[in-house]
C-alpha cells in the first residue's frame, strides 16, 4: 500500500512512525531540508547550539522527536527539500530542485503546519517589518536579530515566546503590544488549565519579559509602523485607556496567531466548513482526522492549530485511521487514548482563542491606504471599492475584480484579513465573505521543471 | 403569475460575456432585458479566458464578425466608461518550421480579402522588431490590431453598464428549463421566481447544450477545460501576444506579457471538464507539459516561476463553430453559445450582433455558418465526444 505523509514536523514524523510500526514502508516528503518541522526547526548543519538553547523549554520534546526520527529514517523514503505543489486524485505532484515527479497513493496524511496569520496595518510592508514567525526563524536558524531594539505586537503566545527568546539572545526588545486585552485572558483560564504545564510557561515569559523591564501592554490597537529612509523607524499605537502612543524602533516583529496551510487538501477537493472558533474556513474533519475524500487524512497545525503537543497526537491518530480504513489491525485503547489526549487539546484551543482573539474587526478601520495584498499591492481602499462599487459579495470575486490574493502567495498572508476587509464593507458575517479558492501551485513552480518519466 | 417586474422585451440566460454584450446592446436598441445568470456574471468560461484578442488564424467567414468585435474592443472606453484592461499591442504567431511558416503565409493571402493584414516577417528584421524571440524561430505573422484584455472585467463591465442603461441583472438564480406558453417564454429559476418574455435568448455557455436540447435542437457541443497559468513578474519587454505555431497535439502554446509584468500562458492539451458540478478540471503535469514550449517560444520565461494555474468550462461544438442566430425551430429563441475556446475576442461583436438581429432582424454580419439549423439533420456521434479535440 502506497502511503504519502507530507510534512515532517511532530504531526507527520508521528504518523510516518505509527505507519510504520504497522508494517508500511510510507513516503515522508517536506519541502525543509531537515526534519523537525516549525517548532522543532533545526539549525544548518553548521551551526551547533545546543538543543536548551535552541527549543528552551520543549528542548526535551525536540531531542526525543529528532532521536524517534534518526530511529525512523531507515524505514521509510524520506524526501527532504521536495515540495507537494499539486495533485490530481491518487497522485501528488512533487518538486525536487527543478525535478517534478509524479507520486502515486492509496493514502495521503496531510500534515502541512501553520504560517503566522497577519492582520495588516499602515507600514507593515516596510523593510524591517517581520512576521513573529518569520523573526523566531530568523533567530533559530540562523542566529541572528530582526533589529537592534525590536518592538513586538499582535497577539498570541507566540508574542510573548518570540520577546522572551530574544530577550534571551541578549536583544532589547523596546515594547511587546497585545491587541487582546487583559480582561480576555482571564476569561479564558478555566480553558487554558485544560493544560496547566503550558500556561505556566506562557505566563512564566511575561513575568520574564517584565522582569528585564521590557514594557508589555495589553489591550492595545496598532495605528502604524512608520518609515523613515525606506524602513521601519517607530511604531504608533492607541493603548488600552485610548491614548496615541509611539516608540521609535528599527524592526517589528508581528503576528496573530497561527493559521493552517490547507491548500492541498483544497487542491483535493477536500470539503471545507467555517469554524467561528479560529474564524478560518478549514477542512471538514472527523475526529480522528479523516477528510471529506475517502483516503485522505489531515493531521497537525495544517486541519486545526493546536500546537505540537497536539500535533503529534494527531499524527499518530490519523494514522491509525488509515491503518484501519485499510484493514489492519488496530487497538480501539490507542485511539480512544490518543482522543482522549486531544481532547484536552481542543479546550486549550478554545482558551487560546478566547484569551488572544483575531482582531477581525481592526479590519473595519484600516485607512483605505494600507496595503493588505503586498503581492499585488492591494490596499483596503481597493477591496471596499471591489465590494461596494463593484458589487463583489465574496473574496473570490472581489480577487478577480482588484486582484487582492492574486500573487505569489496566493493570498496566504493576505486571505483572511482581505475577507474582514469586506465582510466589513459589505456588513455581512466574515463567513459570507468566503474564502479563497486554491489553485496549484501551492508554491512557485520553476518553469525550468521537467518531470522525466511519469512514476508509476 | 409572473410579476411585472420579471417581464421583459429579451430574456437572456447566462451572464458570460455574450449574455453580458448582448444585454448591453439591446439597451441601446431600446428593448428591455433581464440577463439571468447562475452564479454571478462572468464566472465561467469568461473569468477563466486567457484573454487573447486574437484574429489571426480564424476560421475565415468568422472575421467579418470578428473585425466588427476588434473594432468595439477599441471603443470599451467610451461605451462602457472603462477599458478591460484592453491593449492593441499586436499578436504574433511564431514558426519554428517551413511547414508552419508556409501555413501562416497561406492564410495570410487568404485574410486579406477580409480586411485583416498580417505582416510576414523573417530575419534580422524579425529579430529587430522582436528582439525576446527565441533564436530558433524561423518567421512571424504579425497582427498588428489584435492584442489582449483582461478577461475578469469584461463581463461584469459589460453588465455594469448594462444595468446603468436600465437592464435588469440577477445573479445566483440558476435557470431551471424554459418553456413555451402561447407567445411568451417562460424561465424558471431556483431562487429568484419565474420570468418571462417573447424572445429568449441562450448563451449559457458550455451548458448551452442542454437547454438546446430540450427544445428540441441538439448540437454536438463537448465540455473541455483549456489550462491556464501565469508567472510571476518580470520588467515589461513583451507588448504582443504570441502563439507557437504547430500542428502537433499538446505544443501550441501561447503567451502574454501583462503590464504588471507577470506572464499569462496556455494551450497545450485541454482536460475534460465536469459539467455538471460546475467545475473544470485541471491536471498539473498538463502544466508539466507546456513548460518547454513556452520555453521554446520566450526562452527568457525558463528563469520564471508560474505562480498559478487554472482553468474554466469551455463549450467546443464538433465543428470547431459556435452556435449563434436564430432557432430553426421556435420564433423568438435565439442562441449564442459554444464558442470553441475563441469566444473572448468575439464577446463585445456577439452581443452587438445578437442583439441588432434581435431588435432589427439584420445582425450586420454574415452568421450563417453558425446556424444551429447545421445540425438539423443530426451528427455523427463521434462529434459530439470532441473526437476533433483531441
Ligand atoms: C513560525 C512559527 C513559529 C512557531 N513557534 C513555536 C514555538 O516556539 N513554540 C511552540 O510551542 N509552537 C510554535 N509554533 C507552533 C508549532 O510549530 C506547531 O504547533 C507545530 O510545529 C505543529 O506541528 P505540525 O507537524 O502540525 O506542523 P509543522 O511543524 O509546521 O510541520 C509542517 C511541515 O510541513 C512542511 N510542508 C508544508 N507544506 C508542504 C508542502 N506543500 N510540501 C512539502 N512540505 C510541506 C513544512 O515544511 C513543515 O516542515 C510555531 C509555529 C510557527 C508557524
Ligand atoms: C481557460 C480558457 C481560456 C480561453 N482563452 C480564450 C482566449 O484567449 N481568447 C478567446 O477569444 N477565447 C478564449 N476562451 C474562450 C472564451 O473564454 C469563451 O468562448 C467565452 O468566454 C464564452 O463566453 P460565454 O458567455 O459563451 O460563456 P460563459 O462565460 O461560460 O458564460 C455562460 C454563463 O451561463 C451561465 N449559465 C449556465 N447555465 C445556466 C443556467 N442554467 N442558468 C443560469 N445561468 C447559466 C454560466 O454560469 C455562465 O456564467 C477561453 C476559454 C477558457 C475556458
Amino acid at each position: 500500500m502506497a502511503v504519502i505523509v507530507v510534512g515532517a514536523g511532530p504531526a507527520g514524523t508521528r504518523a510516518a512512525a505509527r505507519l510504520v510500526e504497522a508494517g508500511l514502508r510510507p513516503i515522508l516528503l517536506d519541502e525543509g531540508s531537515r526534519q523537525g518541522g516549525q517548532i522543532y526547526r533545526r539549525q544548518p548543519e553548521n551551526f551547533t547550539r545546543p538543543p536548551a538553547a535552541l527549543y528552551g523549554s520543549e528542548a526535551g520534546k525536540a531531542t526525543a522527536l529528532h532521536r524517534d526520527f534518526a530511529a525512523l529514517r531507515p524505514h521509510i523514503d524520506y524526501r527532504p527539500e521536495t515540495l507537494a505543489w499539486g495533485a490530481r486524485p491518487g497522485e501528488l505532484l512533487t518538486l525536487h530542485g527543478e525535478t517534478a515527479t509524479a507520486l502515486r497513493y492509496d493514502a495521503l496524511i496531510l500534515a502541512t503546519g501553520a504560517t503566522d496569520r497577519v492582520m495588516p496595518v499602515p507600514g507593515w510592508t516596510l523593510p524591517g517589518a517581520y512576521t513573529l514567525g518569520a523573526a523566531q526563524i530568523a533567530l533559530k536558524a540562523q542566529a541572528c536579530a530582526i533589529g537592534r531594539r525590536p518592538v513586538f505586537f499582535g497577539t498570541g503566545p507566540l508574542l510573548y515566546l518570540v520577546a522572551w527568546q530574544y530577550r534571551k539572545a541578549g536583544v532589547e526588545v523596546a515594547a511587546v503590544l497585545d491587541t487582546s486585552p487583559f480582561a480576555a485572558r482571564l476569561r479564558a483560564l478555566p480553558l487554558l488549565a485544560a493544560r496547566p504545564g503550558v500556561l505556566l510557561a506562557g505566563l512564566r515569559y511575561t513575568a520574564a519579559l517584565l522582569r528585564a523591564g521590557v514594557r508589555v501592554e495589553s489591550g492595545i490597537t496598532p495605528l502604524a509602523v512608520e518609515g523613515e529612509g525606506g524602513r521601519v523607524a517607530a511604531f504608533r499605537w492607541r493603548d488600552r485607556r485610548g491614548r496615541e502612543q509611539a516608540l521609535a524602533t528599527d524592526a517589528v516583529g508581528m503576528g496573530y496567531g497561527l493559521r493552517s496551510e490547507t491548500q492541498l487538501a483544497d487542491l483535493l477537493k477536500c470539503r471545507f466548513a467555517f469554524d467561528p472558533v479560529a474564524r478560518q474556513w478549514l477542512p471538514e474533519l472527523d475526529a480522528e482526522g479523516r477528510s471529506s475524500v475517502p483516503g485522505v487524512y489531515l493531521a497537525g497545525d495544517g486541519a486545526l492549530v493546536r500546537g505540537a503537543d497536539a500535533a503529534e497526537l494527531a499524527g499518530r491518530l490519523a494514522a491509525c485511521a488509515l491503518l484501519r480504513d485499510a484493514g489492519h489491525p488496530v487497538d480501539p485503547l490507542e485511539t480512544a487514548h490518543l482522543r482522549a489526549g486531544l481532547r484536552g487539546m481542543a479546550r486549550f484551543r478554545r482558551g487560546l482563542e478566547t484569551a488572544f482573539p483575531w482582531p477581525g474587526a481592526q479590519a473595519a478601520a484600516l485607512p483605505d491606504a494600507t496595503i493588505i495584498c503586498r503581492c499585488e499591492a492591494v490596499t483596503a481602499g481597493d477591496i471596499r471599492h471591489a465590494a461596494a462599487a463593484l458589487d463583489a459579495p465574496e473574496v473570490n470575486r472581489a480577487k478577480q475584480l482588484m486582484r487582492p490574493g492574486m500573487g505569489r502567495c496566493q493570498g496566504r498572508v493576505c486571505g483572511l484579513a482581505a475577507a474582514e476587509v469586506l465582510a466589513a464593507a459589505r456588513g455581512v458575517p466574515v463567513r459570507a465573505a468566503g474564502r479563497l479558492r486554491g489553485a496549484a501551485p501551492v508554491k512557485p513552480l520553476p518553469v525550468a521543471t521537467r518531470m522525466p518519466e511519469e512514476t508509476p | 403569475m409572473t410579476p411585472e417586474a420579471n417581464r421583459a422585451d429579451v430574456l437572456i440566460i447566462g451572464g458570460g460575456l455574450m449574455g453580458a454584450a448582448t444585454a448591453f446592446f439591446l439597451r441601446r436598441h431600446g428593448l428591455s432585458a433581464i440577463l439571468i445568470e447562475r452564479d454571478l456574471v462572468g464566472q465561467a468560461a469568461t473569468n477563466a479566458s486567457f484573454g487573447n484578442i486574437r484574429r489571426q488564424g480564424r476560421f475565415l467567414p468568422q472575421l467579418p464578425l470578428a473585425n466588427r468585435s476588434r473594432a468595439l474592443w477599441g471603443q470599451l472606453g467610451a461605451l462602457l466608461g472603462e477599458d478591460a484592461e484592453f491593449l492593441a499591442s499586436g499578436h504574433i504567431r511564431v514558426a519554428f518550421e517551413e511547414a508552419e511558416a508556409a501555413k501562416l503565409e497561406a492564410y495570410a493571402a487568404q485574410a486579406r480579402p477580409y480586411g485583416l493584414e498580417l505582416e510576414m516577417i523573417r530575419g534580422p528584421a524579425m529579430r529587430e522588431r522582436f528582439p525576446f524571440l527565441s533564436p530558433a524561430a524561423l518567421m512571424v505573422s504579425h497582427s498588428p490590431q489584435d492584442g489582449h484584455a483582461n478577461p475578469r472585467l469584461a463581463a461584469p463591465a459589460f453588465a455594469r453598464a448594462a444595468r446603468r442603461a436600465g437592464a435588469r441583472v440577477v445573479e445566483r438564480a440558476p435557470v431551471l428549463g424554459i418553456t413555451r406558453d402561447g407567445v411568451d417564454f417562460v424561465v424558471e429559476t431556483r431562487g429568484a421566481g419565474s420570468f418571462r418574455a417573447p424572445v429568449v435568448q441562450v448563451s449559457a455557455g458550455a451548458w448551452g447544450r442542454a437547454f438546446a436540447r430540450e427544445l428540441g435542437e441538439d448540437v454536438p457541443l463537448t465540455a473541455r477545460s483549456p489550462q491556464m497559468g501565469v508567472t510571476e513578474p518580470m520588467p515589461y519587454r513583451i507588448p504582443p501576444v504570441m502563439g507557437l505555431a504547430s500542428s502537433r497535439p499538446g505544443e501550441g502554446v501561447y503567451l502574454r506579457q501583462v503590464k504588471r509584468g507577470n506572464i499569462v500562458f496556455g494551450g497545450g492539451r485541454r482536460c475534460p471538464a465536469d459539467l455538471e458540478g460546475q467545475r473544470a478540471l485541471l491536471d498539473p503535469a498538463n502544466t508539466l507539459r507546456q513548460l518547454p514550449f513556452l520555453a521554446q517560444l520566450l526562452p527568457p520565461m525558463a528563469r520564471l516561476r508560474v505562480i498559478r494555474t487554472w482553468s474554466g468550462v469551455e463549450g467546443y461544438i464538433g465543428d470547431d463553430l459556435p452556435v449563434m442566430g436564430a432557432s430553426a425551430r421556435l420564433p423568438g429563441l435565439f442562441y449564442a453559445f459554444g464558442f470553441c475556446g475563441h469566444g473572448f475576442q468575439l464577446g463585445p461583436g456577439v452581443g452587438a450582433s445578437m442583439a441588432d438581429l434581435i431588435a432589427t432582424g439584420d445582425a450586420g454580419v454574415p452568421l450563417e455558418p453558425f446556424s444551429i439549423a447545421r445540425f438539423a439533420g443530426g451528427f455523427p456521434a463521434a462529434m459530439a465526444e470532441g473526437a476533433h479535440l483531441e
